[in-house]
């Protein structure tokens, strides 16, 4: 979908982006995660050319992102960024109209298409259409912040710290939307965060930078088992990596067959959390169901501590 | 104050003509009793509102009945003291007229203030008392007043001036807009322009204006008589010509800077955001940028309009017309009714202008944090 090609990006000497190349999948989130300075912003910059790159290039299907006019690709990719940037002086509803005004979509269809983004994002447009970002909570301007990228149906989406400014419980939420967003419209979502947490949550592969380097770029079970670098296991943490490893995994994925008397678990729930359920309530094994509420099959403590061995 | 004002002051002077110092006359000798006392009546209702009553509405109608019932009382002095038919006496209103007016107003001012009215109201109200006003004058309420009997020896001209006076005020600030507002832009994205720019206007807004005007004598003199048509364009070295370009100078400072102010004052992420979404450098100057620095750059053109119509006054020392050429004229015929002829409009010129901008600069804030 997206190919990244020997990107580099100089400031004087020193490279900010040294000779990064990386495959992003369609229909998926990928995570961009690194310490500050370690280019991964800068990456995502140039995918919609706000930063030129100095070497290398950018495909997307297939097509070099330079082909065309830098403001007509950027109509056509999503992008939030941290803090939102609303404009101050324009409605919740112009905010999210930006992009299909600048397209020059009928009124009708903007109508229409925002009422369908607020609805979405649980902002009432009755209630909020007219609102000014101002009024708004912090935890509406970033779904507001999101409806606006997402508004002229965008293939690809780029966040840049989306979630940095909110509060943990807040922060979850968002991240659930998220990835309910991806399912719901199948956007090709590249995410940067500072934040491995988030980046094991949402991302289907996650690219680790440093030092405007690429380190490795993995499905995030891989970086645990594998890491490629002395770097990327102190960046995913050493002594909490099994329990990690057991997060990425859920409960439906792995259940065997058959019922148990053990207490019910979700099959969304994560093996960590299956776990630590099964120790608080000192029982050890688990019964597994389904959104239905009908029995999907069983856990016992031994199988899920054989899918937290590294 | 007021009342000791109206105690030991004179009301109104009578004057035998436009120049002699006038002789002091109380309200009490001059009207009618009924009409003093009904006058008296009033302003002690004032004082006595100003000092117990909290209600903002109710000292704003008093203090407005105090003015109108001061207001009054001097045409009707100028009525009674004047002999019919004669044109020479002057009735000239004296301090204790002029005290009562201030007092009053700033007690209506108070009162104004901490009713908050919007910004419809605002200029709802100015274009009442200006109809109120107009109509009085019109109505010839004021005829036998000294201003008054200057205004019906120069009507003609006084009008022209006043249009002369407007006219070199907003001429100067549009060409300073529409120069400013650009320099501004540029300064803004190009720093290393900023801190001189904004130095050489500093110097420039440093000289006094009556140099500044002398200053630019010599040059377009020079060039009038170096190129017959600046001359036919009206560019001399005295008269319009310096005028504007001396307040188009002047106006840039506080046009540029808040331009500048502006801009710095609007968010990174906004303008990225903006960026980030497909609009092109100039979509984002011109509808994300500009429209946010508004405010800012509302203020400078305020504070350029209040100044430049106060300037212009000077102006006609260089023959540049305008309401000031009667305050020259009257102080070196050391008439003070017709000093007060330019004066006061002047003094509504530049209130007005206030009023308006801030209004305006309050309904395009609305809606902002």
């Amino acid at each position: 979908m997206i190919r990244v090609e020997g990107l580099t990006k100089r400031y004087g000497v020193a490279a900010v982006v040294d000779d990064v190349s990386l495959d992003i999948e369609r229909n998926s989130i990928t995570v961009i995660v690194g310490t500050s300075g370690s280019g991964k912003s800068t990456l995502l910059r140039m995918i919609n050319r706000l930063v030129e790159p100095s070497s290398g290039r950018v495909l997307i299907d297939g097509a070099d992102t330079r082909d065309e006019p830098a403001y007509l690709l950027r109509r056509r990719i999503g992008y939030v960024i941290q803090g939102y940037g609303l404009f101050p002086h324009r409605t919740v509803a112009e905010n999210v109209a930006t992009v299909p005004r600048l397209l020059r979509w009928d009124e009708r269809r903007i109508r229409e298409r925002v009422q369908q983004l607020l609805t979405v994002f649980e902002l009432d447009p009755q209630a909020y259409a007219d609102a000014f970002p101002h009024q708004l909570s912090g935890g509406q301007q970033q779904r507001v912040g999101v409806a606006r990228a997402l508004a002229a149906e965008p293939t690809v989406l780029l966040m840049d710290e989306p979630f940095g400014a909110l509060d943990p419980i807040i922060r979850t939420k968002a991240q659930d939307d998220l990835l309910d967003i991806q399912r719901r419209f199948g956007t090709t979502i590249v995410l940067v965060t500072h934040d491995m947490d988030e980046a094991f949550r949402l991302g289907a592969r996650v690219a680790v930078m440093s030092g405007g380097r690429l380190l490795q770029y993995d499905r995030p079970a891989t970086l645990l088992t594998r890491p490629a670098d002395p770097l990327v296991t102190r960046m995913t943490g050493r002594a909490d990596r099994a329990i990690k490893l057991l997060s990425l995994t859920t409960a439906g994925e792995v259940a065997l067959p058959g019922g148990s008397d053990g207490p019910a678990v979700a099959a969304s729930a994560s093996l960590r959390e299956v776990l630590s359920q099964l120790l608080w309530c000192g029982a050890d094994s688990v019964r597994v169901v389904g959104e239905d509420g009908g029995t999907r099959g069983h856990l016992t403590v031994a199988v899920i501590l054989a899918h937290g061995r590294g | 104050m007021g009342a000791a004002a109206l105690l030991f002051l004179p009301f109104v002077l009578l004057k035998p003509n436009r120049i002699l110092p006038g002789e002091a006359r109380s309200l009490l000798e001059v009207l009618p009793a009924w009409q003093a006392l009904g006058c008296q009546a009033v302003l002690g209702l004032a004082g006595v509102t100003a000092l117990v009553v909290a209600s903002p509405r109710v000292r704003l109608a008093v203090a407005l009945a105090g003015i109108v019932a001061v207001a009054l009382a001097a045409a009707a002095c100028g009525n009674v003291l004047t002999p019919p038919g004669n044109k020479v006496v002057r009735v000239a209103a004296g301090p204790a007229f002029w005290i009562l007016l201030v007092c009053l107003g700033l007690m209506a001012t108070d009162a104004i203030t901490r009713m908050r009215p919007g910004p419809a109201m605002r200029v709802l109200s100015l274009a009442l008392f200006f109809f109120v006003a107009g109509a009085a004058l019109a109505h010839g309420t004021f005829d036998n007043l000294s201003v008054m009997r200057e205004y019906a020896v120069n009507a003609a001209r006084f009008w022209q001036e006043a249009r002369r006076h407007i006219w070199l005020s907003v001429g100067s600030l549009v060409a300073a807009v529409l120069a400013g507002v650009p320099l501004g832009v540029l300064c803004y994205r190009v720093p290393r322009l900023r801190a001189p720019v904004l130095a050489v206007l500093n110097v420039i807004e440093t000289v006094p204006a009556i140099a500044l005007f002398g200053i630019l004598m010599a040059p377009l003199g020079a060039l009038a008589a170096a190129a017959p048509w600046a001359g036919t364009l009206g560019i001399r070295g005295i008269g319009a010509a310096p005028a504007v370009v001396a307040l188009f100078l002047y106006a840039l400072l506080p046009i540029v800077a808040n331009t500048v102010a502006g801009l710095r004052r609007v968010s990174r992420a906004t303008v990225e955001a903006a960026l980030g979404m497909g609009m092109t450098a100039w979509q984002v100057l011109s509808r994300i940028e500009i429209i946010l620095a508004l405010p800012v750059i509302l203020t400078g053109i305020r504070v350029v309009l209040v100044q430049n119509i106060g300037m212009v006054t000077i102006a006609a020392l260089i023959g540049g017309g305008g309401l000031g050429t009667f305050v020259f004229q009257g102080i070196g015929q050391t008439a003070i009714d017709l000093v007060l002829l330019g004066a006061i409009p002047i003094v509504a010129l530049a209130f007005s202008a206030a009023l308006l901008l801030d209004a305006l600069i309050e309904v395009v804030n609305r809606g902002r944090a």
